[in-house]
């Protein structure tokens, strides 16, 4: 107890809490424009906190991250331009909310499942860190090969028209994820030669592309219209709110279970986090037919998710200094250099640091509601911006975004590219969401499996080897094979007309 | 204040490529005269980059000029180093240099060695360390060494990518307890945490990597580190013996950071940096930094860097060729 007022006593400094709130505004700045990373604003930071004592310095770092990971969803919603990886898989949900007029709906619930998230992980972190990393840490490359699978079947759920289109989608995505050096053994493909190619595809200009620029190719097709984005917007953000989040209170739960759970895992953990959320949700929705035409239910699943797993994410950088992502991996280097240093220990030497720590995680997590509000109103403005003038203003981030993230004039280049690519698809009814899985997922797939067939020897059965993996492919394959026969089964008995119904019919036949 | 870094980033990469355009007047006396650029061939957060920004914010200032970190990634860090190499060799224009440049020639990735650049001091150097599983039947260096030798097939091995330098320390070793490098068992994985994760979780037999990157697995009890492959014991780790303590063998294995800059630098240009670098790298600041997130500090002035420089190049590529990896 005493540990924990001094705790309380270490973050109510003045310059802590001046602290956190400085880091909160730059996190919410950086994240809010489209391209710049949190990664990023993580790595401008380290200098300066080089010089603060331990508990501001790692309070900076925690309330930049929540903040700018949060932010990320609010160009993702009004723009189509998603802030993270974890935020791509809702945004075209997000996005048809606003232009069905329902923009700060969008935003309002993004926030709020995004705190709850947020603090639900923290609980976790705070209770059962030391046990969840020990499960964690059990991962090898043949679990994570499942997890990985299992994220890419999520894409056949996501994708709200043809299924077959959304799966081609998906492979398209993975085609993409294959350029560049082979990541264990370095030869190159597909590279034509081209030494930047041969560093890959970089994911942020190839998502910004996809979902911005196609977007404005779209408008720029549409008769002129002079007025801003269709469903101009007023009253108070988090109207609604509660409503949206008392009506899918399960999903909620649900979406921050499965985020913490993933979450934990280190490596790309968080971003499959919100994509199974997405899927499963729509999954087990009473309306499955509505997704994807801007309904709320899969946000706040998602959006739950999404934080829960920033929070998880911790868990094993602080039991192991294991780096769950690029972000924790700087968060770790700032642990060490205050004498914080990650392990056992850290839980019951000097506890009151860590607690100082953890009160920073809540305190991070709450201002999100007044500063996403704010951040809501200033970007309101956009809404009476002229259309012609918003495009213009949005193409230029596309084009600062997509330099800044290598600044090479190349990722611009890639940004082209890829936002004609996605236009062209989406003109014909192939969805986007299933491309950008592909990418995230293709690195992750391949490097476990080659990695896992290169300790076995090429033996695949071993891919059943070690217990997790084992139940983990068994439920994969499950799901892929049994809706096949039962659809198999249904056509048998009475051919021809049914398994080729619409949307509706094929969600649930999953 | 840090987004207004940003921008005289990007304005500084401007003014960079106005420079090129206009004429030289050999005002190297007044150098610096306006902000440099330093490359870092490694992206943001990584041990490059952390590590890079803070002798920078030092070097800046004692140099009474800002230092522009600009992260140029990609190739394998191919790019980032060809860029240093291309740059203007008016001292405007300098970067982080690393291992890596030690094996591009002999892996055939690129023609850059050490010989392109003008090197300025070398800054850090860490030793791999070689870890078990805590449950692993091999209790110390000896036995791992036997099994090792008896059948090297039997052994798997991680830690980061092939034909890396913890891959290549593995080789060396291997070799070094007298088994054919070639027949070295590597799984690769990008960077030291994924491959900790797998010996952790007892799916390999064995992980080498910068000891830094293992203490709380350790002091968890989850791993057992058993030798640096160091001249010395690691003063962060002193129950951990080297190798040639705890085998008898002499075998060293090192990867190295250091400031660079495009061969053709004015030699007082070069003269200024090395010493204002050395005041850095000899501060107390900067050593507690390193010290606090376990990175070596070692300080080269320019001639024993590039004897440095031409030892591990003669070193690591005999390892490659030993591992089948040198084109």
């Amino acid at each position: 107890m005493d540990a924990v007022l001094q705790a309380l006593q270490m973050v109510g400094t003045p310059t802590t809490i001046a602290v956190i709130l400085l880091s909160s505004l730059f996190g919410l700045f950086v994240g809010a424009i489209p391209g710049l990373t949190a990664t990023m604003a993580t790595a401008l930071l380290v200098p300066v906190t080089f010089f603060m004592d331990p508990v501001p310095a790692i309070a900076a770092i925690v309330a930049c991250t929540a903040m700018a990971i949060t932010a990320g969803d609010i160009p993702g919603c009004l723009l189509r331009i998603p802030g993270t990886p974890a935020s791509a898989a809702y945004t075209d949900e997000a996005y048809a909310m606003t232009r069905k007029g329902q923009g700060e709906l969008a935003l309002g619930v993004s926030i709020m499942s995004s705190t709850i998230g947020g603090l639900f992980g923290f609980v976790v972190l705070a209770f059962t860190a030391p046990l969840l990393a020990d499960v964690a840490l059990q991962f090898s490359s043949f679990e994570y090969f499942w997890l990985a699978v299992l994220g890419l079947t999520s894409a056949a759920f996501i994708s709200a028209g043809d299924r077959i289109k959304g799966v081609l989608s998906l492979l398209i995505g993975l085609f993409i994820a294959t350029v560049g050096m082979d990541p264990l053994t370095g030869s190159a493909r597909f590279t034509l030669g081209s030494e930047e190619l041969a560093g890959g595809i970089s994911f942020v200009p190839a998502m910004i592309g996809m979902f911005a620029l196609s977007e404005i190719m779209r408008t720029a097709g549409t008769p002129f219209d002079a007025g801003g984005i269709a469903g101009r917007v007023t009253g108070n953000p988090f109207r609604g709110v509660g409503a949206a989040l008392g009506t899918y209170k399960a999903g909620l739960v649900r979406g921050s279970l499965v985020g913490t759970v993933i979450g934990a895992l280190p490596g790309a953990g968080g971003d499959i986090a919100a994509w199974i959320s997405y899927a499963m949700s729509r999954r087990f929705s009473r309306t499955p037919e509505r997704f994807g035409t801007g309904h709320v239910e899969g946000l706040v699943e998602a959006g739950a998710s999404n934080n829960s797993a920033l929070s998880a994410a911790w868990v094993p950088a602080m039991v192991f200094g294991i780096p769950g992502d690029a972000v924790t991996a700087i968060a770790i280097g700032v642990l060490y250099m205050k004498g914080m240093n990650p392990g056992p220990t850290l839980f019951t030497a000097n506890p009151q640091n860590l607690y100082a720590v953890w009160t920073v995680f809540v305190i991070a997590n709450l201002l999100m509601i007044p500063f996403g509000w704010l951040a809501v109103r200033a970007a309101r403005g956009i809404f009476q911006v002229p259309r012609p003038h918003l495009m213009a203003t949005i193409l230029l981030f596309c084009i600062v975004g997509s330099f800044a993230i290598n600044n090479t004039v190349f990722g611009v280049g890639i940004m082209l590219a890829m936002g004609v690519l996605a236009y062209a698809l989406e003109a014909n009814g192939f969805p986007i969401a299933p491309v950008i899985l592909g990418i995230v997922m293709g690195p992750l797939i391949e490097t476990n499996l080659l990695t896992s067939m290169m300790i076995t020897q090429g033996d695949v059965l071993g891919l059943f080897s070690r217990p997790i993996a084992a139940v983990l492919g068994v439920a994969t394959l499950a799901i892929w094979t049994i809706p096949l026969a039962l659809m198999g089964m249904r056509a048998l008995r009475n051919h021809p007309a049914v398994g080729r119904g619409r949307t509706g019919n094929r969600t649930r036949d999953a | 204040m840090t987004t207004l870094r940003r921008r005289t980033t990007l304005a500084a990469a401007f003014a960079a490529a106005l420079a090129i355009a206009l004429p030289v007047t050999g005002a190297a006396a007044a150098w610096p005269e306006r902000p440099i650029t330093l490359i870092i061939p490694w992206g943001a957060g990584g041990g490059t980059d952390g590590t890079g920004r803070i002798l920078a914010k030092m070097m800046e200032d004692r140099l009474g000029q800002p230092i522009n970190v600009v992260n140029r990634t990609g190739g394998g860090s191919t790019i980032g180093h060809g860029e240093i190499a291309r740059a203007k060799p008016d001292g405007y224009t300098l970067g982080i240099i690393t291992t890596e440049l030690s094996m591009f020639h002999w892996r055939g990735q690129s023609t850059l060695s050490h010989k392109d650049y003008t090197l300025i001091g070398l800054f850090n150097a860490d030793p791999s360390s070689i870890h078990v599983n805590a449950a692993s039947p091999h209790k110390d260096l000896r036995s791992l060494a036997e099994a090792i030798k008896a059948n090297p097939r039997s052994i798997k091995a991680g830690g980061a990518n092939q034909g890396g330098v913890n891959h290549l320390s593995y080789v060396g070793l291997v070799q070094a307890v007298g088994a054919a490098g070639d027949q070295a068992f590597w799984i690769p994985s990008e960077g030291a945490a994924p491959a900790l994760q797998l010996l952790a979780s007892g799916a390999i037999d064995a992980a080498v990597v910068q000891m830094s990157e293992t203490r709380s697995l350790a002091e968890a009890g989850k791993i057992r580190p058993l030798a640096v492959m160091g001249g010395r014991r690691d003063p962060n780790f002193p129950d951990v013996p080297t190798v040639k303590e705890a085998i008898g063998i002499d075998f060293t294995a090192t990867g190295w950071r250091g400031l660079g800059g495009p061969k053709g630098l004015p030699a007082d240009v070069t003269a200024t940096l090395a010493s204002v670098m050395e005041a850095v790298v000899s501060s107390a600041e900067f050593k507690e930094f390193m010290g606090k997130r376990l990175y070596g500090v070692e300080w080269k002035g320019p001639a024993d860097f590039a004897a440095f420089l031409a030892e591990r190049d003669e070193s690591f590529g005999a390892a490659m060729k030993a591992a089948g990896l040198a084109k």
